[in-house]
C-alpha cells in the first residue's frame, strides 16, 4: 500500500534527471520539486488590471498527486500554466526541479479537457508525437518508431484499455476513449511532471469514474508528479494525495490538506462517510469563497 | 455494385443538367434564328473546334503552360506568405490590411505594368496568373495555421517543441484542407489571369487567339476558345479535387465516422 500521499516520495521515476543538480541559485533549504515563491499574476494594465493570482507560495514534492479545486476564475489554470512555463509570473519565482522556469530540464506532459488529438494521425501516431519532439527520444525517433517506440505505445494503450485501437483515427473513438489516448500522449515520453486541466470534465459520470481508476493505476505505476485542476470534488478526493482549495479574484490558496484515504481507492469508497465528509468540507470552503450561501436560487434565468 | 449505382445516380443529375443546358442553347438558337455571329450553336462551336484544332492546339498548350507556371509560383509564394503571416499574431495583424489592399486591386489592371517591365508575351501572362492566385492561398494557409487550438499549442509548448516542430507536425497538416480548398479556387483564377494578359499583351495563347478570331468575326472560334478554357479549368479543378480527397480525407470524414 503506498504511504500517506502527502509525504515526500523520494523514488524518482526511472530515467528522471537527478534533482538539485542545477547550477542555478540554490537556497539553504532544499527546494521542493515544484516551488512557488511569492508568485503573483496580473493581467492587463491600468484600470483594467485584473489580479489573477494573489501572492502565492506553494511547495509540491516529487511524486505527489496534487489537486487544485475552486470556483471558476480562481486561477487554478493560471497556476498550471505557470508550472508548464506557458506563462510568466508578474512577481515572484517559480522553480521546477530545483531550477527557475525556462531553464528546467525536466519533461512535462499535459492534457486538457479537449483531447486535441490530431485528426490526420492514427491513435498510435498521435500518442507517439511527443517521442518525435522530446529529447532523448527525438534523436532515435526515425530508427525506433517502428520497433521499440511502437511497442512502448502499444504497452501504454494496453494499460488504458485501448489495445487494438492503435490503427483507428480519433474520430472513430468515443469521447472517453479519446481522452484515454490523450492521457497516453501526455505520458508516453515518461514525464517527470503531468499537468492535467480538467481532463475528465466533458465525460459522463461512468466514463469519468472509469478514467479515474485508470488514472490512479497509471499514477501508481509511473509515480509521476501530477498537478490536477478540477471542478469535481469527488475526483479530487479520489485521485489526489493533497488538495489545494483556491478562492477567486484574486486567486489564492485557502486550504491545503492531505487526503488521508489509503490507495488503491475504489469508487465505492467515495460513498463512505469519511469521504463524503471531506467532500462536504471542501464544498463548504468553495461556497464560502464564492461568497454565496450554497443554496441555488431557483428563479428562472 | 451498389456503390457504383449510387455513384451513377449522383452523377446522372449533374450530367443531365449539363446536357440539358446545351440542348436548350442549341434549340433556342435554332428556333429564335440567332445568327452565329451573335451566338453560335454548340454544334457549330464543336465543328469549329474540330476544324481549327491544329491551329488551336499550340495556343491551348501555351495558355496551359503560362497558367501552370504562374499558378506554381503563386502556390509557392502563397504558402510562404501564409506560413509567415499565420505563425505569428503580430504578423497576422500587421500584414493582413496590406494584403487585403493588394488583393482588392483588380489584377487585370496590373497587366500593363508587367508589359512595361517585361515586354509583351509569356512573362506578363505568367506573372498575372501568379499574382492572382497568391491571395486566396495566402489567406487560407494563414487561417489554417492561425486557428490551431490553443490547448494543442500549450501541449506542444510544454513538450518544448520548437516553432518548426509545431509548424511541421501540427500547423501545416492542419492547414491542408484550407490549402486545397484554396488551390481549387486559385487554379481557376490563374486561368483568368493568364487569359486576360494574353488578350491584352501577347501574340500567343488562347486569349490572343480569341482576340484575333473576334476581330475577324469568327465567332464560333471565339466560343471554341471559351470551351477550351472551360475544359482546362474543369480538368485542373478535378485533378486538385482528387488530390484533396487523397491528402485531406481526414477532414471529410462523414462517410467514415463510426458513431
Amino acid at each position: 500500500m503506498p504511504a500517506a500521499p502527502a509525504a515526500v516520495s523520494d523514488t524518482p521515476p526511472p530515467g528522471a534527471p537527478a534533482q538539485e543538480t542545477g547550477t542555478s541559485r540554490q537556497v539553504s533549504n532544499a527546494r521542493a520539486f515544484i516551488e512557488f515563491e511569492k508568485v503573483s499574476v496580473r493581467f492587463g494594465r491600468g484600470d483594467k488590471q485584473v489580479q489573477a493570482l494573489a501572492e502565492t507560495s506553494l511547495r509540491i514534492e516529487k511524486g505527489d498527486f496534487v489537486a487544485l479545486v475552486g470556483p471558476s476564475g480562481c486561477g487554478k489554470s493560471t497556476l498550471l500554466k505557470l508550472v508548464g512555463d506557458l506563462m510568466k509570473p508578474s512577481t515572484g519565482h517559480v522553480y521546477v526541479g530545483g531550477r527557475e522556469l525556462g531553464a528546467t530540464p525536466i519533461r512535462i506532459g499535459m492534457a486538457y479537457q479537449n483531447p486535441t488529438l490530431l485528426p490526420w494521425l492514427t491513435i498510435r501516431d498521435n500518442v507517439m508525437l511527443p517521442l518525435k519532439i522530446v529529447p532523448p527520444f527525438r534523436a532515435e525517433f526515425l530508427a525506433k518508431r517502428r520497433t521499440e517506440f511502437r511497442d512502448k505505445v502499444e504497452a501504454l494503450l494496453d494499460q488504458v484499455g485501448l489495445s487494438g485501437f492503435g490503427d483507428k483515427f480519433p474520430w472513430q473513438l468515443s469521447g472517453g476513449m479519446m481522452q484515454r489516448a490523450n492521457l497516453c500522449r501526455a505520458l508516453i515520453h515518461e514525464p517527470d511532471l503531468l499537468l492535467l486541466d480538467e481532463p475528465f470534465g466533458a465525460l459522463d459520470q461512468f466514463t469519468r469514474e472509469e478514467l479515474w481508476q485508470i488514472m490512479q493505476e497509471l499514477w501508481t505505476t509511473k509515480k509521476t508528479t501530477v498537478l490536477l485542476v478540477t471542478h469535481d470534488l469527488r475526483e479530487a478526493a479520489f485521485l489526489a494525495g493533497r488538495i489545494c482549495v483556491m478562492s477567486a479574484r484574486p486567486g489564492r490558496i485557502l486550504d491545503d490538506s492531505a487526503v488521508p484515504f489509503a490507495r488503491p481507492r475504489t469508487i465505492d469508497m467515495t460513498y463512505e462517510p469519511d469521504f463524503v465528509a471531506l467532500n462536504q468540507k471542501l464544498r463548504g470552503l468553495i461556497v464560502a469563497a464564492r461568497g454565496g450561501t450554497g443554496i441555488v436560487r431557483t428563479k428562472g434565468h | 455494385m451498389e456503390r457504383f449505382r449510387e455513384l451513377v445516380r449522383e452523377r446522372a443529375a449533374s450530367i443531365g443538367l449539363i446536357v440539358g443546358v446545351f440542348v436548350f442553347w442549341e434549340a433556342a438558337c435554332l428556333i429564335g434564328g440567332v445568327s452565329d455571329i451573335v451566338l453560335p450553336r454548340p454544334t457549330q462551336i464543336i465543328a469549329a473546334l474540330v476544324e481549327y484544332w491544329p491551329a488551336i492546339r499550340p495556343h491551348a498548350a501555351q495558355t496551359l503552360y503560362t497558367t501552370l507556371v504562374g499558378f506554381a509560383i503563386g502556390v509557392a509564394v502563397g504558402i510562404l506568405f501564409g506560413v509567415a503571416i499565420g505563425s505569428s499574431k503580430l504578423a497576422y495583424d500587421t500584414a493582413y490590411p496590406l494584403l487585403v489592399g493588394f488583393s482588392s486591386i483588380p489584377k487585370v489592371a496590373v497587366v500593363p505594368i508587367f508589359v512595361l517591365w517585361f515586354g509583351a508575351g509569356t512573362a506578363p501572362a505568367i506573372l498575372t496568373a501568379a499574382i492572382i492566385s497568391i491571395f486566396p492561398i495566402t489567406v487560407n494557409v494563414a487561417t489554417g495555421i492561425a486557428t490551431v487550438e490553443p490547448e494543442l499549442e500549450d501541449v506542444m509548448k510544454t513538450l518544448k517543441a520548437s516553432r518548426w516542430d509545431i509548424l511541421w507536425n501540427v500547423s501545416l497538416p492542419r492547414s491542408m484542407p484550407y490549402f486545397f480548398a484554396s488551390l481549387k479556387v486559385a487554379v481557376t483564377l490563374a486561368f483568368v489571369g493568364s487569359v486576360v494578359a494574353e488578350t491584352v499583351a501577347s501574340n500567343f495563347g488562347i486569349g490572343n487567339m480569341m482576340m484575333v478570331a473576334s476581330s475577324t468575326f469568327n465567332v464560333p472560334l471565339v466560343f471554341a476558345g471559351l470551351f477550351i478554357l472551360a475544359g482546362l479549368g474543369v480538368g485542373l479543378y478535378a485533378i486538385f479535387s482528387v488530390f484533396e480527397q487523397r491528402v485531406t480525407g481526414w477532414a471529410h470524414r462523414k462517410d467514415l465516422a463510426v458513431t
